[in-house]
């Protein structure tokens, strides 16, 4: 496989066929995880350290997780709070693990920016795990593989993603990915959460949810922060649910074989209901078992590995 | 001292003829078309090359005292003659913030210690630039300030900033205003806009100077007291700013090198030394400042030389912190945009020394017999590209390295002492 990425910033840096190839090594991946012995010698002898600089849980298990299931070796070092606030910090410690040898650096950073910067200047593979509020590529590729998985193409999806996109890596990552892939892409929310030059990212834009429902063929839910409420972009969770909120009568008023969709964790009553998130038409549980195979195809991918069976 | 054989050229005079200048006690002696020198007096060969007036620049951030591993007066200093400056204007941001007579008295005296070119402070406009309560702006100005302002702490009470301009103006100060409203600038980085979204950098929106400019001038229509918007960057306050000179309000402003010649776009790769306040903004503000600097609404060029050391600049862009440095770079960024915006020389060289001379009611900015003897000499063929080592500030936070340059300072003359030499 000639992979010409030793990295993966951004979602924007991927041709469709590079997508494409990603996805296509996925079943593969994913069929591993479903063994009864869930490893692979592929990167046997290769490290992966995982840097977190910010809370996650799912996101560093899943890469973890992947790692693992391909014989890598792994390292986590978690940090939040001030310590690494310091970019000349960063930079250094980030020389200092690569003294050690890593053949892999997947980071999650507070801060866009950084992530290109490391890259360059690093030898090893850097992996971006969600950077401040530019790109969380791996989310995108395994939601944009989510889908595939259900439908069996991308092109001419119609995708709604509901929320703070504003804030949101998850939604910009989508966005350029499903765009490359031929979807259509509606993003919903209050003006407040929307960014500014919304209109050139050639998604469609809406305040109302509800007109767009019986179109969609994917409804993504993003996840609400409660410092959104602090800085007073919304009133607070009862008139946000009440307009942007997915519960029983909106899923009620999508197309039969529409899927839903969150990026998790989810906020249960707030911007998903029960009904919602429980209900057949969910595909969260999928889209967080692709994460892994995902994780893994693109490891193999920019690690040079070898030996899939 | 001679300096024979040049082409002067001086906005306020109007003058722009080869002519010899003798230079005795600080002042312009004498100007004469080829004289002969005295013997025994030291003679520069000016011959094809320039003589303006020493710059002025009107907004720098010498960082004496409190923050002297940024930039001292000294090292500003130097790097302004470095630039062709012999006056500049520094901001009362210090540690202590200038904000009483000692200050002031205290940087005077570095001032007059370095003893290299003229340095004039700003005294800050309220007590520790708070907008709370007005500063002793009476005793700051015998001490030796030339202007007030809270440049970087925006007055945030309309109030207060009527105040402060009406007290000011009692005594013959004027108030330096930094637009920015800082409830609409919030946590941005840079400029609001598609590229901000793509970045995932926080955004700084047009609005923030806009709305400010506009109540300063509103303040300064109805007390008819002259007010100085400082660092304009938007088509927005601009326009607003030209709208009110035409209806006679008594508001002038100045532009920054950097807004005039650079975009958004210079943020791409996230290079700090692309982080300023104002941010660079879009090609349509840049395009609306370059059609003001030739209408004649812009006044003044003032770099806003603001040093940080290197380890503070190479935070993440959300960190660092904001301000770029200007000094050596005013000069060869006017001549660009001379021949790329086809502006008359006259016309921007006036905006770095007559005019903000006028606005500060400052003596100098010109080239006339009996006046202040700063000047600088320009090789105008020279070309050049900026690197780091050139710069004479601590500080290297240039947005302008790599730069291809024409036209080069290759003497400065302030108070007729040569301080610096190419």
């Amino acid at each position: 496989m000639n992979w010409p990425h030793k990295d993966l910033i951004g979602i924007a840096d991927l041709e469709a066929e590079e997508i494409t190839t990603i996805f296509d090594l996925a079943p593969n991946f994913k069929e591993i995880s479903r063994r009864d012995i869930k490893k692979v010698p592929t990167l046997r002898g290769k490290t992966v350290v995982l840097i977190f600089y910010e809370a996650s849980t799912r996101t560093r298990l899943s890469f973890e997780i992947a790692a693992k299931r391909l014989s890598a070796d792994t390292v986590a070092i978690s940090q939040t709070g001030s310590a690494f606030q310091k970019g000349e910090t960063m930079m250094d410690a980030a020389k200092n693990i690569m003294a050690m040898m890593p053949d892999c650096i997947v980071m999650r950073y507070p801060y866009a920016g950084m992530l290109p910067r490391l890259a360059k200047e690093l030898p090893c593979s850097v992996i971006n795990a969600g950077d401040g509020y530019h790109e969380h590529p791996t989310q995108a590729l395994l939601d944009m593989y989510s889908m595939r998985e259900h439908f069996g193409a991308l092109k001419g999806l119609n995708v709604v993603m509901v929320g703070d996109i504003m804030h949101s890596r998850v939604a910009r990552s989508n966005v350029y990915g499903l765009k490359k892939m031929g979807a259509r892409v509606t993003l919903v929310g209050p003006k407040t959460l929307m960014p500014p030059g919304i209109e050139s990212w050639g998604a469609a834009v809406s305040t109302e949810f509800d007109p767009v429902i019986p179109d969609a063929d994917v409804i993504m839910m993003l996840r609400i922060q409660k410092e959104r409420i602090a800085e007073h972009l919304f009133p607070g969770d009862r008139e946000y649910s009440s307009f942007y909120g997915l519960g029983k009568a909106r899923v009620a008023m999508m197309k039969k074989d529409a899927v839903i969709m969150h990026p998790g964790p989810m906020n249960r009553g707030v911007e998903i209901n029960s009904d919602a998130a429980d209900s057949k038409r969910a595909i969260i549980l999928d889209q967080v078992e692709n994460g892994v195979a995902i994780r893994m195809a693109l490891m193999y991918l920019c690690l040079g590995g070898s030996n899939v069976d | 001292m001679w300096i024979k054989g040049g082409r002067v050229i001086d906005p306020a005079t109007k003058k722009d003829a080869v002519a010899d200048i003798e230079i005795e006690g600080g002042i312009i002696k004498d100007i004469r078309q080829s004289a002969k020198a005295a013997k025994k007096s030291e003679c520069i060969d000016a011959t094809g090359k320039w003589i303006i007036p020493g710059l002025i620049d009107m907004h720098v951030h010498f960082r004496e005292p409190g923050f002297e591993y940024k930039e001292d007066i000294l090292s500003g200093s130097m790097a302004a003659a470095a630039g062709g400056i012999t006056t500049a204007v520094c901001m009362a941001n210090t540690r202590p913030v200038n904000d009483n007579p000692s200050v002031t008295g205290h940087i005077m005296k570095k001032v007059s210690d370095a003893g290299i070119i003229r340095v004039l402070p700003v005294g800050a406009a309220t007590k520790n630039m708070e907008g709370r309560e007005l500063s002793e702006m009476g005793l700051m100005k015998k001490a030796g300030i030339v202007a007030v302002s809270d440049d970087g702490n925006p007055i945030e009470s309309a109030a207060m900033m009527r105040r402060a301009m009406q007290y000011a103006s009692t005594f013959g100060l004027i108030l330096m205003s930094h637009c920015q409203d800082r409830t609409l600038s919030g946590k941005g980085v840079m400029n609001e806009g598609r590229l901000s979204s793509r970045l995932g950098l926080p955004g700084i929106p047009n609005i923030a100077e806009d709305v400010m400019v506009a109540r300063d001038i509103m303040i300064s229509a109805e007390l008819g007291i002259p007010v100085h918007i400082t660092h304009v960057s938007t088509h927005g306050s601009i326009s607003a700013v030209r709208d009110a000179k035409k209806s006679g309000v008594p508001v002038t402003c100045d532009v920054t090198p950097h807004n005039l010649l650079l975009t958004e776009e210079r943020v791409r790769t996230y290079d700090t030394n692309a982080k300023m306040y104002p941010p660079l903004r879009s090609e349509a503000d840049r395009q609306a400042l370059i059609d003001c600097l030739k209408n004649g609404t812009v006044d003044c060029i003032a770099t806003d030389h603001a040093p940080h050391a290197k380890d503070e600049k190479d935070l993440d862009f959300d960190l660092a912190p904001f301000g770029v440095t200007g000094l050596q770079t005013l000069l060869p960024a006017i001549l660009k945009l001379h021949y790329d915006c086809r502006i008359p020389l006259m016309n921007i060289l006036a905006m770095v020394t007559i005019n903000p001379a006028r606005i500060l009611g400052i003596e100098g900015g010109r080239i006339d017999k009996g006046g202040r003897a700063d000047i600088a000499i320009v090789d105008p063929k020279a070309e050049w590209t900026l690197t780091e080592d050139m710069l004479v500030s601590k500080s290297k936070n240039s947005p302008f390295i790599g730069w291809k340059f024409k036209g080069r300072v290759t003497t400065t003359i302030a108070a007729g002492k040569v301080v610096y030499k190419a």
